[in-house]
């Protein structure tokens, strides 16, 4: 058999073993080096929320998708062309997520008696014999007969190699779809070379043996070659969407050249952003990690009293403990930025997968009327922008901010084309400056510029001592008042001090099509990607439909209501049970519809193109 | 560039010429607001002391934070004329730590009631006791939820009748020093707002401990808990039922100073000083000795149960060690990695380790 060689647009795989077989780190090392060749890319992470769920079961199965083009790439693909899978139970949970004629990998040593009966497979049964994967270019691989074989001159145990096993599949899928090993070689020099270089060099062995496995066993009927992508010009990097909000923070802190203060308590899938904020203390950066989510969202509250930027983070579970505190800060009207990585809910939910479920939550989740701001990035390196400008607002307008990311964003990647410092727009801070006696004017805590925003006058400086407080404040002094006319005064202040914002944020825009037509589909976070391609595809297919993605939610951009209300329909995809249309629809009166999925995974691109024609077309005839 | 940031310039611009502090009275500490508390309430005095003892604390007053949780006793930032801040019920010790934390130049004290430290906020009050922030928490214990009008409280004696216990509680109590002592606190101190001079004097010495300092203060709610501490503040039952800790000093009580407290191995004893037994013989107050510390805590036994051995009621301060601060440790790693880091250079964070072009 001889193989050829095919040119693709793009191919979307995905890697399935245990969670002790290292599927993570082998999808994030193919998407490195994809990265480097200057494909375009987005991946999907998925694993189960015990850290060693019972081995060899299908609930113990972790995954990593990924799909790479030479074109734009904004989603992780809905099927995948190739699925690797270390065990039966790998298969059983990801069959269905292959192309029909697709490419399954299958490691041998997964499917033995022992592995088919924890896979729940029936006595005697074995998908790989059976026949039943005839329509799908099966590849049976010992991978643990090769691995032994190739390491048979050193002297390792069992243990270790087992634990290069994906390094070989690793190496085979380099070869099956052309791409260069260096990168990943030098990655397995940086983290074993200099504790254990033999573990480095039986990884580099094992990820070679596969790849020359690929050349000479001719196993595989065509190699696949993916040409660079037409990014626009520039230096890119990859970047999940947790690590970009960390550097959108460092960054933030840096332009607005104050400390940063982060209180925060561990919780998937925010944890990330402690960890990467941890390792950046020559920043300014102090990290607490507190002994609740209470004392996390106080500590960074009393920072913020401080003249830090006080920051938190969190899930939905940890945001509903912060629900007090964050109304104390809109009392304070103090600066501090909420993080709310989102997961599936309620309660503890669905720990490791995605969900948009919170948005009400942050909007009017509180006790009181308690206006913040709510913003919310698009895709994974948005997360740098949008971190950043959640310091500058809750700075320049001395309010809490919440930023609603997502489990996947948060953990998915893509390329980004990082900005220069330089090309940063600073954050302007002035801190109330002291006062003699001799000064004829008392310091009032609660005057205010035409902005609505109060001074912020931190501790330490003269003549400006006085005392904050949850108590509902007069206007001006600040001093506690039960009033009523004075309650409603300050209750509309600071209802139209969160609204001023609208004129501190750029106007809605417009993604794909027209400014007006027929269908207007809107989205917020998330979803982005999967929505443009979906408005690009309908586009093509003669629809008249536009795509308008919103990052900014609480206040909505001005111009948002006379954009909605150019169109015909507003279509509104959303991964909750429909909270932005319930949004939309009160505050313009107008009848958006809502196209809902919860199932802790991102919306298909077809199934959502499918949701779409639906929706509208039901309208259409419901109108005839 | 290393990070000077607009805190740093600020702290180093304002920082208080302490030669020329002005010459301030307990009085120049008190803000223009009216005091709420009802009239013939413990607050008053412990409010009045606290202004008293201001002055010497040889600390400018713009460097002077308080800030506390919800209850009556948690109104009195609101009477301080320094920086203040009156937050939400149980939280002020997560507030403090994170303003201690980012703002070590500050001397920052806790303003706690029993209901606020040892219920809602019981789990933020033992932390800050491990983690031993640089704070003073001034806990005020009525033994009872003054500003919701008169329930229990988990400092409220077994029994205790409320209005939410119209048949006497059934929780057993915190012993707040006891609890102090078992979370690793630094400083752990008793006064009563009955007894001013006393009051003063542990509150300088609060301020005096490195770590946190955590004293309470027993005080009298006039209206819905009245005499909760009867025995240790009216003067003729005081001598029997208090014993004040003096350092290097040998316990001794009673109204002719008849009385002694004397250690048989770890087990204390009350003795009649006399022909058997003197002042030699009496345990010696050492407040670094933990374990006399713990053995002192536990002097608890509420009189009025008349059950084991009615020990008198230790006032002063009971322990006090040297141990890091939380908040020295974090500015020393930020302060080390900004040093060891030079170039906090962002555009090398930015970029990462791997990048590619496209042209
Ligand atoms: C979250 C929350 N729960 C309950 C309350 C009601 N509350 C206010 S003060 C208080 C008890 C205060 O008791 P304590 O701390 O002993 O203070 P005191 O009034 O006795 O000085 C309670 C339960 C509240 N303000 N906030
Ligand atoms: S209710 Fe009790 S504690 Fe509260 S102010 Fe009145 S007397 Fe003081
Ligand atoms: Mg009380």
């Amino acid at each position: 058999m001889s193989t050829t060689n095919q040119v693709r647009d793009d191919v979307t795989i995905r890697f399935a073993g245990d969670s002790g077989d290292g599927m993570q780190l082998t999808g994030s090392l193919f998407t490195n080096t994809t990265a480097l060749l200057g494909n375009d890319l987005r991946t999907l992470p998925e694993f189960p929320a015990e850290i060693r769920a019972p081995q060899g079961t299908v609930p113990g199965v972790s995954s990593f998708q990924l799909k790479f083009g030479s074109h734009e790439v904004l989603t992780p693909g809905d099927e995948c062309d190739a699925l690797v899978v270390m065990n039966s139970a790998a298969l059983k949970a990801n069959l269905g997520l292959l192309k029909k004629g697709g490419t399954i990998i299958a490691n041998t040593a997964g499917f033995d008696k022992k592995n088919l009966n924890l896979a729940k497979y029936p006595d005697g049964v074995n998908p790989l014999e059976d026949g039943s994967l005839s329509e799908y270019e099966l590849i049976q691989i010992d991978v643990v007969k090769l691995v032994k074989e190739a390491l048979a001159d050193m002297n390792l145990g069992y243990k270790d190699e087992e634990r290069s096993k994906n390094m070989f599949v690793l190496g085979l899928l380099y070869w099956m779809y052309d791409r260069p090993m260096d990168s990943t070689i030098d990655f397995l020099n940086q983290k074993f070379g200099k504790k254990s270089p033999e573990i480095a060099e039986a990884n580099i062995k094992v990820l070679k043996a596969g790849y020359f496995y690929g050349e000479t066993a001719e196993i595989f009927s065509s190699r696949v070659t993916v040409k660079q992508a037409d990014l626009k010009p520039g230096t890119y990097r990859n970047i999940t969407g947790n690590e970009a909000l960390v550097l959108g923070l460092v960054a933030a802190a840096r332009k607005s050249n104050l400390p940063m203060f982060l209180g925060t308590y561990p919780i998937t899938p925010a944890s990330d952003v402690l960890h990467g904020l941890a390792a950046q203390k020559k920043f300014g950066i102090t990290t607490f990690q507190a002994e609740d989510e209470i004392a996390a969202v106080s500590s960074a509250i009393g920072a913020s009293f401080g003249g830090s930027i006080g920051v938190t983070s969190s899930s939905g579970p940890g945001i509903a403990l912060k629900g007090e505190a964050i109304g104390l800060a809109v009392m304070l009207e103090l600066p501090l930025v909420v993080l709310n990585i989102q997961r599936a809910g309620p309660s503890t939910g669905m720990p490791t997968k995605t969900e948009q479920a919170d948005l009400m939550q942050a909007v009017y989740g509180r006790n009181g009327e308690s206006p913040l701001v709510v913003l919310a990035p698009k895709s994974p390196a948005d997360c740098f922008n949008m971190g950043f400008e959640a310091v500058r607002i809750a700075l320049e307008h001395m309010i809490p901010v919440m930023l609603l990311s997502d489990g996947y964003i948060a953990n998915g990647s893509e390329p980004w084309k990082f900005p220069q410092t330089a090309d940063l727009k600073d954050i302007k801070v002035a801190f109330e400056g002291p006062r003699k006696a001799e000064d004829a004017e008392p310091f009032l805590p609660y005057l205010r510029d035409h902005r609505l925003v109060r001074r912020w006058a931190i501790p330490g400086t003269e003549g400006i001592e006085h005392r904050v407080g949850g108590l509902e404040k007069e206007d001006g002094t600040g001093n506690v008042s039960y009033d009523p006319d004075n309650h409603q005064k300050m209750t509309n202040i600071r209802r139209d001090k969160r609204d001023n914002v609208a004129d501190n944020i750029p106007e809605q825009v417009i993604d794909q099509g027209g400014t007006s037509g027929d269908v207007l589909v809107l989205g917020w976070g998330g979803t982005y990607g999967t929505i443009r391609t979906v408005v690009h595809q309908l586009r093509k297919e003669g629809m008249d439909v536009s795509h308008a993605h919103l990052q900014y939610i609480n206040p909505f951009p001005k111009n948002l209501e006379k954009l909605l209300k150019s169109f015909d329909q507003v279509v509104v995809p959303e991964i909750n049970d429909g909270q932005l249309v319930r949004l939309i629809r009160s505050e313009f009166m107008i009848p958006a519809k809502p196209v809902n999925k919860v199932k802790g995974r991102p919306f298909g691109v077809s199934e959502l193109k499918q949701a779409i024609r639906e929706v509208v077309g039901e309208t259409v005839a419901s109108e005839s | 560039m290393s990070v000077e940031t607009l805190i740093d310039e600020f702290v180093k611009e304002h920082e208080a010429d302490l030669t020329a502090l002005p010459d301030l009275k307990g009085k120049d500490f008190s803000s223009d607001q009216d005091v709420r508390w009802c009239p013939g309430c413990g607050d008053y005095t412990i409010l009045k002391q606290v202004q008293n003892a201001m002055p010497e604390l040889g600390i400018a007053k713009k460097d002077i934070v308080f800030i506390s949780g919800i209850g009556c006793s948690s109104r009195f930032p609101y009477y301080m004329d320094t920086f203040g801040m009156h937050s939400i019920h149980g939280r002020a010790p997560a507030i403090a730590t994170g303003l201690k934390t980012s703002r070590p130049d500050l001397s920052v004290w806790i303003i706690t009631g029993d209901g606020d430290a040892l219920s809602i906020g019981a789990n933020h009050f033992t932390q800050l006791l491990r983690r031993n922030v640089n704070v003073n928490l001034l806990l005020f214990n009525n033994q009872i939820y003054g500003l919701t009008k008169g329930q229990y409280s988990p400092a409220s004696p077994e029994g205790s009748v409320t209005k939410s216990t119209p048949f006497g509680s059934i929780d057993h109590p915190f012993n707040p020093l006891a609890l102090s002592m078992g979370a690793d606190g630094t400083f752990v101190a008793r006064a009563m707002d009955r007894d001013p001079k006393h009051l003063k004097d542990m509150i300088l010495r609060s301020h005096q401990h490195k770590g946190t300092s955590m004293l309470e203060i027993y005080q009298n709610c006039i209206v819905f808990n009245d005499g909760a501490f009867e025995l240790f503040t009216d003067k003729k039952s005081r001598p029997q039922e208090a014993i004040y800790l003096e350092q290097g000093q040998p316990l001794v009580f009673g109204a002719d100073n008849d009385k002694g407290v004397r250690l048989d191995g770890l087990k204390p004893q009350i003795v009649q000083l006399g022909d058997e037994f003197s002042k030699d013989d009496l345990w010696i107050h050492d407040e670094q000795d933990q374990t006399k510390a713990h053995l002192l805590s536990r002097f608890f036994e509420h009189p009025a149960n008349g059950e084991g051995v009615q020990f008198p009621r230790p006032f002063g301060v009971l322990y006090a060690v040297d141990r890091p601060c939380y908040d020295e440790g974090v500015v020393a790693q930020v302060q080390y990695a900004k040093q060891k880091g030079g170039n906090a250079d962002l555009d090398a964070l930015l970029r990462g380790n791997e990048t590619w072009e496209v042209k």
